[in-house]
């Protein structure tokens, strides 16, 4: 199989129908979960009542709440969250890092030293002190891994666009008098979107991980909406009891990355390959 | 199947390799590619030198990868023998290719700052090989390392081994590179554009260097160039490659003198003809540049142009020549004002330039463009011909969609380009082609004058030909002053009406082309001259016999010599 011209390899593949799967739950949830998230439809880790003719594929949760339906509108808010944070904290790093690659000079410093400051932090802590003052709203919820996140794509694209700064159709656009946003738009950006497409593949996986990790904590999504960070947080004392339900949100979350960072894989791979080979 | 016989005095003996039908081709996951070589045969005596010429593409790096039994990635060798001393390099194993690189067949890179690991010094990459073969104790291969310095005449031979590649010139690490190669006592030296990077002056030293060292041991090399001149200083026979066939072969002399196919006919006559591109010089007229005793530097305090001046009327051409470190092309840099100048002036049709680009008018930028020297890098791969070209139309005269188009097509008819190629992007196009797209884009803003950096040396030389044939009639046709910036003292003679000589950051000599390069002679100028390769067999023996005096005469006004 061939996609773009390029062969696709098997875990590339394997990586790309899981993402598939997720992106066909996540935008069709309501119309394939049996019940809303919200509905609760028995007893707690029972089964469910009588006037709900379906059988459960992996039982009811500590509410009563069909766990099957909840893993469905889980995959929406993860995958469309963590793709809005990873898009807007991408807009923010790139124009940064390319202003601050093409400008040198004080304003890359500034910028460079404001990253440096953000990173010194681990990014968990800070997004904790953060959402615990500002309060779990998703906007906030948004903005500030976006934010924290941007600095690493500030690197990235800093650094690319140090090289393609230094070629000399870049110094040709410079010397014919053209503004900063036209060198950035035309001359640097469609000639780092190889790497950029890769890497937003990978912060994707990042961005997703941290909101499942932040929900875990209660700081992330908020009850009744389901996300598989909290669900495994709901769940987990049931593992003790012999049940699978923590392992069906974990082994989701496993999954998605697994299959994301196949796909990245493949894509770097072809971008570290010399022009015009396979 | 031809037969090269060694010079007298050498190791004496049969073929050490014989190359039968070989040919190699690309294969991709969409199938076959292209075929990179078709159809080559050739014999190597024992101590004898083959020269493989050719332009790019021509296949000969490949061929000189296929004795080492390597090929580039997706490049696979899919007919014909490679015999060495009666055993098929294609037909042996990982381990028996692993004993044949290093004491069978040895190479030696263009670039030898890439071959060398940084965090290593030389004398510890040049003992590897035979340590690692087990052919020498470390003791005994440093001590042969210390000899092959002193042969190849490196300055401290004993000391020479310390030192880390980047404490080197590069001339040096050329050099130490065809140390480290004969470590092993090869049988087989590939050298491939071995000089290329160098400079002129360089060139020389480390081809006289190269050739002792291939006498003295009578090893046999297979030497890789694009410069005719070049090769025919060191080999005994040249094989003459177009696009993976051989086109002619013969020995060295018969190749230069008696050249029996057309296209080796071409590469001959465009060294030794030398027709004039000049114009007709039109004084009297003020200047339209004007640079007066300009300083700049970079953030050292070094100064990199040190109280340069240089003038440039309408319709006439300036060369600027040097070495590099020179400083010519930072000269480019400080008038287009990418590199502001500490002091001094720069006049444009009259009037000072401001020297920071910033604060440079639309008008005054218009009127300057420049034309690069790798045409790779100044195109960006990813605008159409249409983007590049017809963004300074739009840009400078805020022309409709509909009118740049035109104006592109205009332009695109006087590069001799198709049409059709208003669509294309840079990669589908040759290196000629995307110099004329450079071109195109600089003739698109309509300037008075053109700076062209080093624009034919990335070319091939029948390429660059026509781009200065190009140059000259759009000279001709709309009246442009040229500032050319180049080391080619070949191309310099054919076209420019002055030209001006630098030497670490000074003018050193300047005037009248015919004047600057007639006698008396400055000896810097002198030494430039004397090291431009010519195409002759006894060239490099000549140049060595005058050249201590040459140099003893530089050093005697007080300049030192690069490298």
């Amino acid at each position: 199989m061939r996609l773009f011209g390029h062969r696709v390899t098997i875990l590339a593949m394997l990586g790309m129908a899981v993402i598939i799967i997720n992106l066909v739950a996540a935008i069709g949830a309501p119309w394939i979960a049996p019940w809303d998230q919200a509905e609760i439809v028995g007893d707690a880790w029972g089964d469910p009542d009588a006037d709900h003719v379906y059988v459960p594929l992996m039982g009811l949760d500590n509410l009563g709440r069909d766990l099957f339906s909840r893993l469905i509108y889980g995959a929406r808010m993860s995958i469309g969250l963590s793709f809005i944070i990873t898009c807007l904290s991408f807009a923010i790093g790139i124009t940064t890092g390319f202003t601050a690659a093409v400008l040198k000079g004080w304003v890359d410093t500034a910028l460079s030293r404001l990253v440096d400051l953000l990173l010194s932090m681990p990014t968990l802590i800070f997004a904790f002190i953060i959402l615990s003052v500002l309060g779990t709203e998703l906007p906030v919820l948004i903005v500030t891994i976006a934010i924290l996140d941007s600095t690493k794509v500030f690197r990235l694209s800093r650094a690319l666009a140090m090289n393609l700064a230094a070629l000399e159709y870049v110094e040709v656009a410079r010397v014919r008098g053209e503004g900063l946003w036209w060198v950035i738009r035309k001359e640097i950006l469609p000639n780092a979107m190889a790497p950029l497409i890769a890497e937003f593949g990978l912060r994707f996986s990042f961005a997703f991980l941290f909101i499942a990790a932040l929900s875990f904590l209660g700081l992330g999504i908020q009850p009744p909406d389901a996300d598989w960070g909290s669900m495994v947080r709901d769940y987990r004392d049931m593992i003790n009891l012999d049940s699978t339900a923590p392992l069906y949100p974990a082994g989701a979350i496993a999954l998605l990355t697994i299959g994301v960072n196949f796909v990245v894989d493949w894509m770097l791979a072809i971008h570290s390959r010399s022009h015009g080979d396979g | 199947m031809t037969d090269i016989a060694g010079k007298s005095g050498r190791r004496a003996g049969g073929d050490i390799l014989r190359v039968t039908d070989l040919r190699v081709e690309v294969r991709t996951d969409r199938g076959p590619g292209p075929v990179l070589v078709d159809n080559v045969s050739f014999d190597l005596k024992r101590g004898a030198v083959l020269g493989l010429i050719g332009e790019s593409g021509a296949g000969k790096s490949t061929i000189g990868l296929t004795t080492l039994g390597y090929t580039r990635g997706g490049c696979y060798i899919t007919g014909g023998a490679l015999n060495f001393e009666g055993k098929d390099i294609r037909q042996m194993s990982g381990a028996e290719r692993r004993a044949l690189r290093g004491p069978g067949v040895a190479y030696i890179a263009q670039s030898a700052a890439a071959s060398f690991n940084p965090s290593h010094t030389l004398m510890q990459q040049v003992c590897e090989i035979p340590v690692r073969h087990g052919i020498m104790s470390e003791d005994d291969a440093s001590k042969e390392a210390v000899k092959l310095f002193r042969e190849l005449e490196l300055p401290n031979p004993d000391t020479f081994g310390n030192r880390y590649p980047h404490q080197v010139s590069g001339g040096q690490l050329q050099r130490a590179m065809a140390a480290m190669a004969m470590a092993a006592r090869p049988d087989i030296l590939v050298f491939d554009e071995p000089t290329t990077a160098l400079d002129v002056t360089t060139q020389v030293e480390v081809l006289a260097s190269f050739r002792k060292l291939i006498r003295e041991h009578g090893t046999a090399a297979i030497y890789i160039t694009h410069d005719l001149a070049v090769v025919a200083q060191i080999a005994d026979h040249i094989m003459v490659l177009r696009h993976g066939k051989m086109v002619e072969y013969g020995t060295s002399d018969q190749i230069l003198q008696d050249p029996r196919q057309d296209y080796t006919r071409r590469l001959v006559a465009d060294r030794v003809a030398g027709h004039s591109f000049r114009a007709d010089l039109n004084t009297g007229e003020a200047p339209i540049l004007a640079v007066q005793n300009v300083v700049a530097s970079y953030r050292s305090l070094a100064k990199v142009i040190d109280g340069v001046s240089v003038e440039v009327r309408k319709g006439d051409t300036v060369a600027v020549v040097g070495e590099s470190g020179s400083g010519k092309s930072t000269l480019a840099r400080v008038i287009i004002g990418l590199l502001p100048r500490q002091s001094g002036d720069i006049l444009f049709q009259g009037q000072s330039l401001p020297p920071a680009l910033a604060n440079r008018s639309k008008d005054q930028l218009r009127r300057i463009q420049m034309i690069y020297q790798m045409p790779d890098v100044a195109l960006n791969p990813n605008q159409t011909l249409l983007e590049i070209i017809g963004r300074p139309v739009q840009f400078y005269f805020g022309r409709s969609n509909a009118e740049v188009r035109t104006r592109v097509l205009e332009l695109l008819r006087m590069m001799d380009l198709p049409e059709a190629f208003i669509s294309r992007k840079p990669g589908e196009l040759s290196g000629g082609q995307k110099q004329r797209v450079g071109i195109a884009r600089a003739l698109a803003a309509e300037p008075d004058l053109i700076i062209c950096d080093e624009v034919t040396s990335a070319l091939d030389q029948l390429v660059g030909e026509e781009i200065l044939r190009l140059l000259k009639r759009l000279q001709d046709e709309l009246g442009l002053a040229y500032l050319f910036i180049t080391h080619d003292l070949g191309t310099v003679k054919r076209i420019a009406n002055k030209v001006a000589v630098m030497l670490k950051g000074k003018l050193v000599a300047g005037g009248e082309t015919s004047r600057v390069f007639a006698p008396p002679y400055h000896p810097y100028t002198e030494l430039l001259l004397s090291s431009v390769p010519e195409m002759r067999s006894d060239w490099l023996d000549q140049v060595l016999t005058g050249r201590a005096k040459t140099i003893a005469a530089v050093k005697a006004a007080q300049i030192q010599v690069p490298g």
